[in-house]
Order: structure tokens, then C-alpha cells, then sequence
């Protein structure tokens, strides 16, 4: 048989034509296209909270003495830290903040034994991502327990008054990102992720078993259309509603909830673009595998309860087990949120986004080619 | 000899789960014949087209469809068959045109704008071309779906009931209109549940539960029967309560 192309645009875009008509006809999916991010923006407006253990900590250590070692050894022993590596320069310690590779950088100073020692209370630094407050709170507040005893071993005997009243160093901690740990600052903008995952899922997810269940798939199958050129053009039309959910939160975000947009935007608006597709293409592969809407329906709620939950939204990315976080991992409203996040409060460039980015681009196609392979082209 | 068959099909079978419901149908339609499909509710019509223009996957049979194999070449023959569905299948939230358009351009017509207008004339239907396809009474519904299957010059028609709800003076437009396009050379395989329309048919077949009971053309088919009162009418009630006596068993 003649080898013919996957897709024939001029078929692509009759089919793109009639979504973007019956769309505008469709007054209730409109409604709710609007009606979702309002309602998620009312109920959001609280804080979740959550103390997760084990936050990936780097050390940034300039002092050689003995003082400095029983720190880096005793935030090992920590509940609340997990000691990832060592940093050598202040350079390495912020792009390590701002691609999400650790929670918190502790700088322990040049000269911090010897100054101790001679009982002028040197500083430690300590740097915390904090973009979702409620994940560093509590690992904040027991920091200052465990330095004062980590040195205590060490400040026995003679030295033991340089343990003072009010311990023997200062603790500085810097909240990067969210220095005043808003959380709004970390819901609203991962609001975003959350309503698209739901509303793009959901619409898509319906296109291709409301033509089953209305008749009209007999009509479309009849015709030589390709798997290829029906779900992508089911598809790009709802691109466009995807943008109007992100520009409705992106407004919400500056002048509702006054949220910091520390980075670019054009950037955000290119992500957004490969999350909408990624979502439009797991839906509409739910479409191919539902025998009706209600199992469309079902199917929904089945992806949509994971990402609510396991993407870091609900409860920080890093309180959760390791199989949580693993499937986390997979969906890409995970790496929507460090992106959007990322953008908006940490100024993130493309460099960092592209680390989340391509994730997401590979879930879309994966998904998309399990629904072409899915896509019945009979009636059976 | 083959190649002046517009359908030539042998040993078309389709069960669902256990029960058969076209069962080993064989069925030669020539080029430019009118040729009738008839038999009782659920007797496997449809399904039988629907094999045709591979809608559905045939459990058994063999066959060509305008030359074109029903198994491999299934692509190459809805290019050229225009099939109207038994029960209307266009998209109820788009206009008239916008429906017609959209059939156009899945089929890559050329001078497509037109070709839509033409059609729509043709209807009678100018000045109401932005109504929605969901709000025409029955009949006319019909008749778009008759117009949207013409529009890609199809070489083949199969129409499910297309006359099913239609009134009397649109019935007969239809039925010259039908014979006007077989003299140019189109083959139409016809399904109908009414006799005068069967009476105007080149050539009928009868199926009751999946078998092909008897075919010809009317005349055959009359003469075949043996009846005393012979009338298409007084044969397929006969066919029809002979049947159910083979099979009630
Ligand atoms: N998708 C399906 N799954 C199971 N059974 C089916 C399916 N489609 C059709 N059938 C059964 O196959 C039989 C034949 O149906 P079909 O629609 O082909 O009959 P028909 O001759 O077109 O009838 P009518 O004159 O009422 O249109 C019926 O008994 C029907 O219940
Ligand atoms: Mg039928």
C-alpha cells in the first residue's frame, strides 16, 4: 500500500474551524472556563500547611577549624536537613536556590572556629528557598536548637562561657524568594497550574466521546480523516481557552493578590503554552479510551486528584514519602509549578525552566501517541 | 467483468458477542444501478453498510468497493462513497453552511465555497443557510444530509433510510433526483422501508436476520414468490412471516 502522510492540514483545519465554532456556541463550557479559576481563587486564598523532613541542604563551608565540621556533621544528623554536597563559591550556592536543587544553603564563614573560640559570636548564614513558606518554617525554627547543640560537645569545660545566655553565634537566615513567607505568594500562581490541569483535562477529555454518544463520529469516520489530523484538531482550539485561564490568574495575581513577578513573562506565557498542550493531549487520550463521557468524566478526576496533590500544590513537594514524590515526578503539573513559581517569584531564565520544561513536553508526546494508537477508527 | 461492479462483496459476516448479524452476504451492484436494501428493523442492514465503507471491522467476506478492497483500502473508498447515515450525524450547534463547509473541506473540494452555495441552492435552502442544523424539522434534516453527501462528487451512495420522515412531494423530488444521477453514471445502494420506492429500484435484496432472503429485480422478485395477489408488498410480508417461522425455533 501507498505510504500516505500522518496528517493533511487542509483536513486538520476543517476540523480546527468546527471546534473553534461550536466552542463559541457552547455557552456552559465557556461558563465554565471563566467560572473555575474565579472559584478556585476565592477557595485558595488560605494556606495549607505541612512539615516535611529531609530538605535537601547544601553547605557552603570557608572555615576549616573543628568548630565548623561539628556543624556540617550535626545538620547530617538532622530530621529536617539532608546534606546533598558542598559548595565552594556564593555563584554556586544561588544557582542551587533557583533551580530548586536544595531548600537551604548554610554558609558557614571564614574564620568562624577561631572567632568563636575568641568568643566574638560569628555569624552563620543561612539561606532558604522560600517560595512555599510552610515547607522551611519548621526546619527554620529547629535550626537554632541544633547548632546550639552541635557546638556544646565542643564547648565544654573552660570554654563553656562562651555558651552564654544567648548562645555562642548568630543564626542570620535570608528567605529568599518570599522573604516575608506570604503564602499566597506560593497558591496563587500555582493556582494556575491547578485550574488549567483541571479545566484543559476535562473539555478535552469529552471531545471525542460526545461525538460517539451525539452520532455525529459515524458522520467524521466515514470521511478519510487520520487519527492524527482529528486530535490535534480538537486540540489547538482549546490552546486559546488555556490562555484566557492564565491571563485571568496572571491579572487576579498582580493586582488581587499583589504577588511578585520577579521574571519574565514572555518566558511564562511559552511554558504555559507546552503545559496547555500537555493537558489538552491527556485529556483528549481519555477521550479515546472512555467508552462515554461519564467515563471521560471519571478518567478526569482519576489524573486530576493525583496532580492536586502529589505536584507539590496541596502539600510541599518535599513532606512527601519518595513513592509520592516519584509519581509527582511524572505529572507535569510538578514541573509546571517549579516553573511558574520559578518565573514569578525567583526571576528564573530559560536555563532553569528548560530543566522542568522538556519533562513536560515528553509527557504531552507520549500521551498523545498512546491516543493515536488508542483512536478507533470503526464504530466497534 | 469486475471492474463493472460498483460493490462486489462475498461472504460478508458481523457478529456482536454471539449473536450474527449479517450472515455470509453476498452482493454484486453494477456501476450506475439503483439497487434496493430491504428487510424488517434489525434485520442487519445497516450494519452491512457500514462494513462496506469500513465503519465497521467484517468478521468474515471479502470484496471490492469501486475496485478498491473493503479490508485494505478502506481509505481510498470513503474518498469516493458519500454515505448518509441512518440517523442524522452532522453537528446539530453548526449552521447549515457551516456543516456543508465542513464536509467540503474534509474532503478537499475544490472550489469549495461553490460548491456549498450550489448545494445549498440546490436545497432551496438560500436565505436560511445560517439557521443551525439542529433546529430543521426532520425532513429537512434529511435533506441536508442527502446535499452534504453529494458535495465531493462521490462515485458511490449509500443512503440509510434517506427518505425515512421525508413528506410525499419531497419523497418523489428525491427519488428523480436519485434516478437523474444514476443516469450519469452513479450507483446508489439504497435502503428503504417503503414499496413504492422499492418498485422504483433497478434491482432490491431482501435480508431477514442477517440472510439474504431473495434479490432481483422487482419483477424477479415477484415472480419468484408464487403468490396468487402478487405485489411487493404482499412478498415481503410473506418473506417476513416465513422468517420468523425458520428462525423463532
Ligand atoms: N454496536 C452494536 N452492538 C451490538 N449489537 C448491535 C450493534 N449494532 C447493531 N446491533 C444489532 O444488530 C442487529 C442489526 O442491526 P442493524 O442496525 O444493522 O439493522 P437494520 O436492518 O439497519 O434495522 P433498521 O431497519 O431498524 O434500521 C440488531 O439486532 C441490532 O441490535
Ligand atoms: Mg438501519
Amino acid at each position: 500500500m501507498k505510504k500516505r502522510p500522518p496528517l493533511s492540514f487542509a483536513r486538520f483545519w476543517a476540523i480546527v474551524i468546527k471546534e473553534f465554532v461550536q466552542m463559541r456556541r457552547d455557552r456552559l463550557t465557556f461558563g465554565m472556563i471563566i467560572g473555575i479559576p474565579v472559584v478556585q481563587l476565592m477557595l485558595f486564598g488560605y494556606a495549607i500547611n505541612g512539615d516535611p523532613k529531609h530538605l535537601p541542604t547544601a553547605v557552603l563551608l570557608a572555615d576549616n577549624g573543628q568548630q565548623g565540621r561539628s556543624i556540617l556533621s550535626a545538620l547530617k544528623n538532622s530530621d529536617y536537613f539532608r546534606f546533598v554536597r558542598e559548595l565552594h563559591t556564593e555563584a554556586e550556592a544561588d544557582a542551587a536556590l533557583a533551580r530548586g536543587e536544595v531548600q537551604f544553603v548554610v554558609t558557614i564563614p571564614e574564620n568562624f572556629s577561631r572567632n568563636l573560640l575568641r568568643g566574638e559570636k560569628p555569624t552563620v548564614l543561612v539561606e532558604a528557598d522560600a517560595t512555599d513558606p510552610s515547607a522551611t518554617g519548621n526546619a527554620i525554627a529547629s535550626l537554632r536548637t541544633l547548632l546550639g547543640s552541635a557546638l556544646q560537645q565542643d564547648l565544654k569545660g573552660p570554654l563553656s562561657f562562651l555558651a552564654g545566655s544567648d548562645g555562642p553565634i548568630n543564626l542570620r537566615v535570608h528567605a529568599r524568594y518570599n522573604p516575608e513567607g506570604i503564602s499566597q505568594y506560593n497558591i496563587v500562581p500555582g493556582l494556575m497550574g491547578v485550574v488549567l490541569t483541571m479545566t484543559m483535562v476535562m473539555i478535552t477529555g469529552l471531545a471525542i466521546t460526545r461525538e460517539r454518544e451525539r452520532g455525529t463520529m459515524e458522520n467524521l469516520l466515514s470521511m478519510p480523516t487520520r487519527p492524527l489530523e482529528v486530535l490535534l484538531g480538537k486540540i489547538i482550539p482549546y490552546i486559546f481557552v488555556g490562555y484566557i485561564q492564565v491571563g485571568l490568574i496572571l491579572a487576579a495575581a498582580r493586582f488581587l493578590f499583589h504577588i511578585p513577578m520577579t521574571g519574565s513573562i514572555p518566558l511564562l506565557l511559552l511554558t504555559s503554552l507546552v503545559f496547555i498542550a500537555a493537558n489538552l493531549a491527556m485529556g483528549i487520550t481519555f477521550s479515546t479510551l472512555a467508552k462515554n463521557q461519564l467515563q471521560a468524566v471519571q478518567m478526569t478526576f482519576f489524573f486530576f486528584l493525583p496532580s492536586l496533590l502529589l505536584s507539590g500544590f496541596m502539600f510541599p513537594f518535599r513532606g512527601m514519602p519518595e513513592w509520592a514524590q516519584a509519581i509527582g515526578e511524572i505529572l507535569p503539573l510538578t514541573h509546571f509549578l517549579r516553573v511558574i513559581r520559578g518565573i514569578l517569584l525567583k526571576g528564573n531564565g530559560f536555563e532553569e525552566v528548560l530543566l522542568q520544561l522538556w519533562q513536560i513536553a515528553l509527557f504531552a508526546v507520549v500521551v498523545l501517541a498512546v491516543g493515536v494508537k488508542r483512536y478507533r477508527k470503526t464504530l466497534d | 467483468m469486475k471492474g463493472n461492479f460498483a460493490i462486489d462483496v462475498r461472504g460478508m459476516t458481523k457478529r456482536f458477542g454471539d449473536h450474527t448479524v449479517v450472515n455470509g452476504i453476498d452482493l454484486q451492484v453494477r456501476g450506475g444501478e439503483v439497487y434496493g436494501f430491504l428487510g424488517p428493523n434489525g434485520s442487519g442492514k445497516t450494519t452491512f453498510i457500514r462494513m462496506l465503507c469500513g465503519l465497521l471491522d467484517a468478521d468474515g467476506g471479502e470484496g471490492t468497493c469501486l475496485g478498491f478492497d473493503i479490508i485494505r483500502e478502506s481509505d481510498s473508498i470513503k474518498r469516493q462513497v458519500g454515505y448518509m447515515t441512518q440517523r442524522f450525524s452532522f453537528y446539530e450547534d453548526l449552521s447549515i453552511a457551516e456543516n456543508l463547509d465542513f464536509v467540503a473541506r474534509m474532503y478537499g473540494v475544490e472550489n469549495r465555497r461553490e460548491a456549498v452555495r450550489e448545494s445549498i441552492d440546490r436545497l432551496g435552502l438560500a436565505g436560511r443557510q445560517k439557521q443551525l442544523a439542529g433546529e430543521l424539522s426532520g425532513g429537512w434534516k434529511q435533506r441536508l444530509a442527502l446535499a452534504a453527501c453529494l458535495i465531493h462528487n462521490p462515485r458511490l451512495l449509500l443512503l440509510d433510510e434517506p427518505t425515512a420522515g421525508v413528506d410525499p412531494k419531497a419523497r418523489r423530488d428525491f427519488w428523480e433526483q436519485i434516478h437523474e444521477l444514476a443516469g450519469q453514471g452513479l450507483t446508489f445502494l439504497i435502503t428503504t422501508h417503503y414499496m413504492d420506492e422499492a418498485e422504483r429500484c433497478d434491482r432490491l435484496a431482501y435480508l431477514s436476520y442477517g440472510n439474504l432472503l431473495t434479490s432481483g429485480t422487482p419483477a424477479e422478485v415477484i415472480a419468484g414468490a408464487g403468490l396468487t395477489n402478487p405485489s411487493l408488498e404482499e412478498v415481503f410480508i410473506h418473506l417476513m412471516g416465513s422468517s420468523k417461522d425458520n428462525f423463532s425455533q
